[in-house]
């Protein structure tokens, strides 16, 4: 067991002593604490950012430029009444929540934020945990909270959050291939599973982040999903106001709504810091000649990439308009799996040897061909009329939640 | 002699691991609501994943928790919503008469067979561990190397036939849900 634990973390490698644990512990409380501080200010700044975007003044009263304002909405939630719908599933619905804000915060624990300190003789790495299993805890992670929001829909027993709950599964089911498939792209570069490996690989220079050394394709794959994983704008059709009212948590209320919306503002920020440590060098970066603080910098760097990430979400959310969902589906299994599966190939061709790479260019090349073909060929049978696609089974909706609403012809 | 070879922290987590496993295959059995199974489902898998991590197969482990946690039970209560059987009408006849007699002398056949190979061998299967014929996994990322040495050296075969046999059967399935009907009688 000792083994296992110090062959990724080397605060480890001279046993589990008072002092190690202390450290794990500190580590942890500081790491919780900042992710709670960045939640608050990521509210904030998305709010304020918006506000801008579109010209309104955004909240100003509460604190210097309004910062407290997140804090005051967080007592105000916290007093209301908290309600549970008679129809509701109430073990289920107590326990949704929480499936969603923890595999936030586990997910958080794997990105490197800094190098490696030496406290009193013991290397600690400026992360809570490397795990053996490293950016694999990531995609696990990130296929739990799947259930909270599934759950929380559910649960509700009303139809509006259902048919939010059904579309969020399907969405990010789907977009965790394509994510899947890019991980693999950077595992495959690095050689390893942890991600402080994966940082450590990139940290030579500019020409060695993951974002240029494997081409620009798994980055823009991986910012489109997991983008639509964390069902944010432009790929939010979960929570379309137009459509489904509120979306998965229309029937919370009080403390566990404020849960959701601390999960989704986590997760972004955790996805931002993801994305650093797997395409940006994560804190790599030029260090000043500064003796006793050269710790400091690495993590300014982290900050300042991660912050830079977390702003285009709220850019995106502000400039671009919501996907109808069929064009979500569209995009993920038609363009993003065959583009990421494809780029894939090249990149384990090229890790063999150069003829290798070429052939799977090739290869890769041939089967988009073929793909196209198919896809134009679906298309245009459809749209003839001579053959139409039957719906699957009886009726795609859940009667008993649609009774009302589902009357008319399903194919329309 | 077993208990003295294992540290008492490796027993610990053994044990809580075996928990989660049971209680939750029992929930699957038990439960009256299809979703709470699906959720029961949910921690059998978990508690086999802290069963995989106990023995140093961190791949294995994640990998559980990617593929059978995160997609395939995600599937489960993705059918059982879209479709409504989450309704609370459990069956209360047996679909097939007398069938209880049988599934219980399955798991007495099933569970008798087990402990007899246990009381003869100290491995069910004879193997210490199937992918690297007899050599414990590596600690530490090493373990993907040699899982991926197996899958794709000594049991190729094996692997590729899997692969052939889950595409036969996405394309089977497709091919039967979707029969093509001329525009006329398309709507019932």
């Amino acid at each position: 067991m000792n083994s296992l634990l110090a062959s990724a973390d080397p605060l480890f490698s001279h046993g589990m002593t008072g002092v190690v644990i202390l450290i794990v512990i500190i580590k942890v409380l500081v790491g919780f604490g900042a992710l709670m501080g960045s939640v608050i200010l990521m509210i904030w700044f998305e709010r304020k950012a918006i506000s801008d975007m579109q010209s309104r003044i955004g909240p100003q009263r509460w604190g210097p430029f309004g910062l407290l304002q997140t804090l005051a909405d967080g007592i105000k939630l916290f007093f209301k009444e908290d309600l549970i719908p008679a129809e509701a599933d109430r073990f289920v619905f107590k326990l949704a929540p929480y499936l969603v804000l923890v595999p936030a915060l586990i997910t958080f624990s794997i990105v490197p934020v800094g190098g490696t300190l030496n406290i009193g003789g013991h290397q600690v790495m400026l992360q809570i945990a490397n795990p053996p299993m490293g950016i694999l805890l990531m995609l696990a992670m990130s296929g739990i909270s799947v259930y909270g929001v599934m759950l929380a829909g559910w649960s509700s027993g009303s139809k509006y959050p259902l048919l939010s709950s059904v579309r969020a599964s399907a969405q990010m089911i789907s977009y965790e291939a394509a994510l899947g498939m890019t991980i693999v792209t950077v595992i495959l570069a690095t050689g390893s599973l942890t991600t402080h490996s994966i940082v450590t690989s990139q940290a030579h220079g500019i020409w060695h982040w993951n974002v240029i050394r494997l081409g620009i394709v798994p980055f823009v794959v991986f910012l489109i999903s997991i983008t639509a994983e964390l069902n944010r704008p432009p790929f939010d059709v979960v929570e379309a106001e137009s459509e489904l009212v509120g979306g998965f948590h229309t029937e919370y209320s009080s403390l566990r709504f404020a849960l959701f919306f601390l999960a989704e503002f986590m997760n972004t920020i955790t996805m931002s810091a993801i994305m650093v440590t797997l395409f940006f060098g994560g804190p790599a970066g030029w260090i000043p000649p500064v003796p006793h603080f050269k710790w400091v910098f690495p993590i300014i760097w982290f900050l300042a990439k991660t912050t830079a990430f977390a702003f285009s979400y709220i850019w995106f959310r502000a400039a671009l308009p919501r996907f109808r969902y069929d064009q979500l589906m569209d995009l993920g299994w038609k363009r993003l799996i065959p583009l990421s599966l494809g780029w894939m190939l090249i990149v384990a061709g090229f890790v063999v040897s150069m003829s290798w790479g070429l052939i799977m260019i090739a290869t890769v090349l041939i089967s988009y061909t073929l793909l196209e073909r198919s896809f134009a060929l679906g298309q245009s049978r459809g749209k003839d009329g001579e053959a139409i696609l039957p719906t699957v089974g009886q009726r795609p909706l859940p009667g008993f939640a649609l009774r009302d609403f589902t009357d008319g012809d399903a194919n329309e | 002699m077993l208990a003295l070879s294992y540290a008492v922290p490796s027993i610990l987590i053994f044990i809580t691991a075996a928990l989660l496993t049971l209680v939750g295959a029992f929930g699957v059995l038990v439960m009256k609501n299809p979703v709470h199974s699906a959720l029961s489902l949910i921690m059998t898998l978990f508690g086999v994943a802290v069963a995989f991590i106990a023995q140093s197969a961190d791949f294995l482990a994640a990998v559980q928790i990617i593929v059978y946690a995160g997609a395939i039970v995600v599937l489960f209560l993705f059918v059982i919503m879209f479709l409504g059987v989450d309704r609370n009408d459990t069956v209360r006849v047996d679909p097939l008469v007398g069938q209880r007699v049988f599934a219980g002398a399955g798991v007495v056949i099933t569970v008798g067979g087990l402990i007899a190979l246990m009381a003869r061998a100290h491995w069910v299967t004879g193997a210490m561990s199937v992918s690297t014929g007899g050599v414990a996994l590596a600690p530490g990322s090493g373990n993907v190397q040699q899982l991926g040495t197996a899958v794709f050296t000594t049991y190729i075969f094996a692997f590729e036939a899997t692969a052939a046999l889950l595409i036969i059967a996405v394309v089977g399935a497709v091919l039967l849900a979707r029969r093509e009907r001329t525009s006329d009688e398309s709507e019932s």
